[in-house]
Formats: C-alpha cells, sequence, structure tokens
C-alpha cells in the first residue's frame, strides 16, 4: 500500500527509498555482512597490538567501518539507481514531469542518505557488541553521518548522470570512491603514518568525514570536529552547486 | 480556435544528422492530428523537443500557451506524452507506477481515475502484477495510461499500436476518440496508414526533418490519390486501356478520376474482345497519398 505521495519531490524521494528497500537484503543486508566480515578479519589480526586514542584497535575500528559503510552505500544509492534508469530508458518518466531541478538533486541525495544510514545503523547494530564503544557527542554522530551521506550521495548523483555504461560507473567506484574511503584512516588512525602521507591524506575531504565521525564516539580525534565540519560543509556545497548545474542543463540528460 | 500545439522554426541536429529542420506547425485544441514519415523522418524527435527531453538548436516551441523550455512546469502539466520505446521500471506494479506517476504531477490522490484508465485499457486483472512480468503489448498499455494519470488537454502517441493485437488496438481508439470527444487534443504517429486515415482529421507529413504535406485527410486523399478499377480478363486488352493500365498477379489496375469513365471504359474492353472474369474498385488511400508525397511529386 502507497502512503499518499504528496507533490513530486516527495515521490521521487519515496519511489527512491521504495527501490531499495525493496530489495533489502542485497541494499541493506549484503554491505551489513561485508562490514562485519572487515570487523573479524582486521580485529582478530591487530586486536591486542595496537591501541588509538587509548582505545582498543577494535573499538577504534567500529566507527569507521560504520562510516565507510554509510559512505559507499550513499554513493551506490544514487548512482546505480541512475544509471539503472539512463540504460533502461525509464528516466524518461522523471523527465516527462514537472520535476524541477532542484526536487530531482534533493530527492536523490536524500534517498542516498536514508540508504547510507540505514546501512550504518545496521552494521553499529551487528558490531557494537565486539567492543565496549562510547557515544560521547552522538550530535556529532549524526550530524557527519547526514554530511557525509550527502556528499558521497552527491558524487553518485554525478557520476549517475556522468556514466553511459555500467563499466564506467565501475570505474569511477574503483579508481575513486574505493581509494578515497579506504585511504581516509578507517582502518589506522592517520597520525601513526609517515609525514608525507600524512599530508596526502589531509587532502581527503573523506579523511575529515571519518574523523569527525569518530570524535563522536571517543570525543578524540586527529583534527578539531569543527574543522571536520566546514571541509565537509564546502565539500558538500560544492559538490551540490555542480550536480544542480548539471541537472539545470539536463547534461546527459536531455540531448 | 485556440492552440494547443505551436511549433515556430525548429531546428535540431545530430552530429551529421538534420533530425528537424525549421518545422512550422501548429495543432488547434480538440484536433485529432497525424504526424507521419518513413523511419527517421524526425517524428520523435519533434515530440520529444515538444515534452522537452530534446533541447532544440533553435526555435521554439509550446504547449497550451506554455513555452516548453521557460515554463517547462505548466507546459508539462499539459502534455501526456507515450513514448516509443518500450521503457517500464522492472521494481514496480501497474498500480504502483501508476501511483508514483501521479506523485510526480502533484496528484496524491488518484485512484478512481486510475481505476478507470485500468478498466479502458483492460489492465485491471493486471493492476497488482509486477512490470516484468507483463508481456509487451500489456507494457505498452502501462506507458498509455502512464501518459494520462494526469488528465493532460494535450495527449502525444508515439506509435503506440506497435506491437498491440487487433482487439485491444481497436480499444485502445475507442478510448483515444472517447478523450477527443471530451475535448483533449490528440497528436499521434503510426505507421499503420488505414490507422490515420480513419482517425486523423488532419495529418503532417514528415520527411528527413522537414514537413512535406500538411492538410486534412480529405484534402490529402483527394489531392493525391484516385480511384482505382482492378480487373482480372481472358484475351488482350484494347491497346489504348493498355497503355494506361499497370499489370501484377493477373490484375490489372487502372486509374480513374469519376465514376462516369467506368461505362465507356469496360464497354472498350467488351468489344474489343475482352471477357472480364473478375472485378473491383478501390478507393483513394493515404498509403496511395503517402508513396506519392515521399516520392515527391507533391505540388
Ligand atoms: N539521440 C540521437 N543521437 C543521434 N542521432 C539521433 C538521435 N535521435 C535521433 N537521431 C537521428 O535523427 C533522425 C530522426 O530520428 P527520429 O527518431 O526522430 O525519427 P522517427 O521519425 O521517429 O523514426 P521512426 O519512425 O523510426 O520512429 C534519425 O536520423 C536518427 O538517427
Ligand atoms: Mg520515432
Amino acid at each position: 500500500m502507497m502512503p499518499r505521495l504528496h507533490g513530486a519531490f516527495f515521490t521521487l524521494f519515496y519511489k527512491e527509498v521504495l527501490r531499495f528497500w525493496k530489495v533489502a537484503s542485497q541494499t541493506v543486508g549484503a554491505p551489513v555482512m561485508t562490514a562485519v566480515l572487515y570487523l573479524l578479519i582486521f580485529s582478530h589480526a591487530l586486536e591486542g597490538h595496537v591501541q588509538i586514542h587509548g582505545v582498543s584497535y577494535t573499538a577504534f575500528l567500529i566507527p569507521g567501518l560504520v562510516m565507510m559503510s554509510v559512505l559507499q552505500n550513499a554513493f551506490a544509492n544514487s548512482s546505480s539507481s541512475l544509471i539503472q534508469s539512463k540504460v533502461t530508458g525509464n528516466i524518461v518518466f522523471t523527465l516527462l514531469a514537472p520535476i524541477s531541478h532542484h526536487e530531482f538533486y534533493a530527492a536523490y541525495v536524500l534517498a542516498a542518505i536514508v540508504r547510507g544510514l540505514m546501512v550504518g545503523v545496521g552494521v553499529l547494530a551487528v558490531t557494537m557488541w565486539f567492543a565496549p564503544l562510547q557515544f560521547i557527542y552522538p550530535l556529532w554522530i549524526l550530524l557527519f553521518a547526514i554530511l557525509g551521506g550527502g556528499i558521497l550521495g552527491s558524487l553518485g548523483v554525478i557520476a549517475g548522470i556522468w556514466a553511459e555504461k555500467f563499466d564506467q560507473l565501475a570505474a569511477f567506484q574503483n579508481f575513486l570512491i574505493m581509494p578515497l574511503t579506504f585511504l581516509s584512516g578507517v582502518f589506522y588512525s592517520i597520525a601513526s603514518l609517515p609525514a608525507f602521507w600524512q599530508h596526502v591524506s589531509h587532502w581527503n575531504p573523506v579523511f575529515y568525514m571519518i574523523d569527525g565521525f569518530r570524535h563522536g564516539f571517543f570525543g578524540v580525534s586527529d583534527v578539531s570536529p569543527w574543522i571536520s565540519l566546514a571541509v565537509g560543509g564546502g565539500c558538500f556545497s560544492a559538490l551540490a552547486v555542480l550536480s544542480l548545474n548539471l541537472l539545470s542543463r539536463g547534461y546527459k540528460l536531455r540531448t | 480556435m485556440s492552440v494547443a500545439i505551436r511549433i515556430q522554426q525548429v531546428c535540431k541536429r545530430f552530429d551529421a544528422t538534420q533530425a528537424l529542420n525549421a518545422v512550422d506547425l501548429e495543432v488547434a485544441q480538440g484536433e485529432f492530428f497525424g504526424l507521419l514519415g518513413p523511419n527517421g523522418a524526425g517524428k520523435t524527435t519533434l515530440i520529444s523537443a515538444l515534452a522537452g527531453l530534446t533541447r532544440p538548436d533553435s526555435g521554439s516551441l509550446s504547449v497550451m500557451g506554455y513555452d516548453v523550455l521557460t515554463d517547462y512546469r505548466a507546459a508539462r502539466r499539459q502534455l501526456g506524452v507515450v513514448p516509443q520505446e518500450l521503457v517500464f521500471d522492472p521494481f514496480f506494479s501497474v498500480r504502483e507506477t501508476l501511483q508514483i506517476q501521479s506523485g510526480y504531477f502533484g496528484i496524491s490522490d488518484n485512484d478512481d481515475w486510475i481505476d478507470e484508465i485500468l478498466e479502458n485499457l483492460d489492465l485491471t486483472t493486471k493492476a497488482n502484477a509486477n512490470m516484468r512480468t507483463l508481456s509487451g503489448g500489456m507494457k505498452r498499455r502501462v506507458l498509455v495510461a502512464q501518459a494520462l494519470v494526469h488528465r493532460p488537454p494535450v495527449i502525444v502517441l508515439d506509435e503506440p499500436t506497435a506491437g498491440v493485437d487487433v482487439e485491444l488496438r481497436q480499444m485502445l481508439w475507442r478510448f483515444i476518440r472517447r478523450l477527443n470527444a471530451d475535448g483533449h487534443t490528440i497528436v499521434l504517429t503510426t505507421h499503420y496508414l488505414e490507422e490515420a486515415e480513419s482517425l486523423c482529421g488532419r495529418i503532417a507529413m514528415l520527411q528527413g526533418g522537414r514537413i512535406v504535406a500538411l492538410d486534412t485527410t480529405q484534402n490529402l486523399l483527394q489531392r493525391f490519390s484516385t480511384h482505382t478499377l482492378r480487373l482480372r480478363c481472358r484475351g488482350e486488352l484494347p491497346p489504348a486501356v493498355a497503355l494506361r493500365a499497370q499489370q501484377s498477379g493477373g490484375w490489372w489496375s487502372l486509374p480513374f478520376d469519376r465514376f462516369d469513365e467506368i461505362e465507356p471504359l469496360l464497354a472498350e474492353i467488351r468489344n474489343a474482345g475482352c471477357a472480364i472474369d473478375d472485378l473491383d474498385v478501390g478507393k483513394p488511400d493515404l498509403e496511395d497519398v503517402f508513396i506519392r508525397v515521399m516520392h515527391g511529386q507533391a505540388h
């Protein structure tokens, strides 16, 4: 049964949520499983050998994995939905409708955030039993999860618009999204890196999202959460402007 | 009569192809209008430009007075388009598809109208079936239904009957005719010319991105087509008649303009000692008009 679909934006948002929810075992269940596997492998290998910011390695790892799942799934949602609609041609139904580019963008990004948060909550619910966790600043946790989902959701919109085939999207994912998320301090504190790689990491916006997110749990982080918030906000604004520009021109959507 | 669709000097080029070349066209409210032309003539491109799916290089288009670019929201509310390609969203059922499409147009409670459309397109029993499980013709009917959810005053159908069986084709046309009688403007493209001939009051023929003929269906038939007398006979046709006739499959075809030409013609054949076995009289048809126009015999 459908709820009342009020307005074009809400309908498109609802459709995007329903789309992944109908196949939740693939879109939510599978990524939770993947994150749990990472946790088992890495904590088994490193627990007892490493302590970071004064917490056990497993406790340190959990927020990183949660955030990585939020980010990767936010990206996957908007990008794969768009490319599927383009390849199958059913994107025409939204293009024929009186939907503004603002509504279009907001609906896709918001649905991406919802998917990211659902996966994030799932990962947290399963992994939090493996180590004692604190939740010192829950608002920072929520804020960085939403902001990170918004950034990757926007990147997904851009990638989905730009890519014409699934393998182009896979390239975007493998050569940009994966390195950005893996090399962002999910599995280690960048303070433990050589100076050169620390410097490189500071150019990775995802690092700030993970670092700020972790600050919400432990109250300590590599950089101040306010700096992370500023970097995240700046990135999000830039990506939003770019996405809206592409959409308003109908780039690769309206020939 | 107020204008439903106004297309002015629209050009569109795709790389080497001039898909639309300075197209001018006006369709009045309440018309049943046919857009005909061979494959690649530019019909779909013209419809796409009207729907905002394609941006013209130059020129302007409006629907019910709303410019399709500067006033796109209002223009799209006035327009229902049945796309030529058989597209669907495999995640949803027929009813969900129509509810979502209604929502895009800001209509939250549309179930009565959706039921009526489903009924008229004989889709009621498939309402809760997933789109993936429908046959091609059923998917095509859902496309028609999707174009109608917001009760658009202007309805454009790009080959709506391709792949639809005879019975449902007639059902579809009855429904579309009724919408037309209720005041909806209808524009349709089809390669079934008998369909266009019986439905459309006015027809434009497109070729190579240009409009090469535009008139009422009646006028087109009168201008470009003639009656034909077809007969099968034993013996030689008199040479004067044979000169005007064309033979194929044992039948002779003789064009004529007025019915009073027939009697003297038959007398001439009989007098030459030729016995007629079979005979019929063909009316002018749109196919004939189409072929003549496309071969440049238009004036
Ligand atoms: N997106 C596109 N990119 C490149 N060329 C295109 C594109 N769309 C249409 N064309 C070209 O423009 C011309 C007109 O195509 P269009 O689809 O409008 O024809 P049509 O009259 O609808 O034909 P049909 O009866 O086969 O549907 C064709 O030569 C086609 O190849
Ligand atoms: Mg076409």
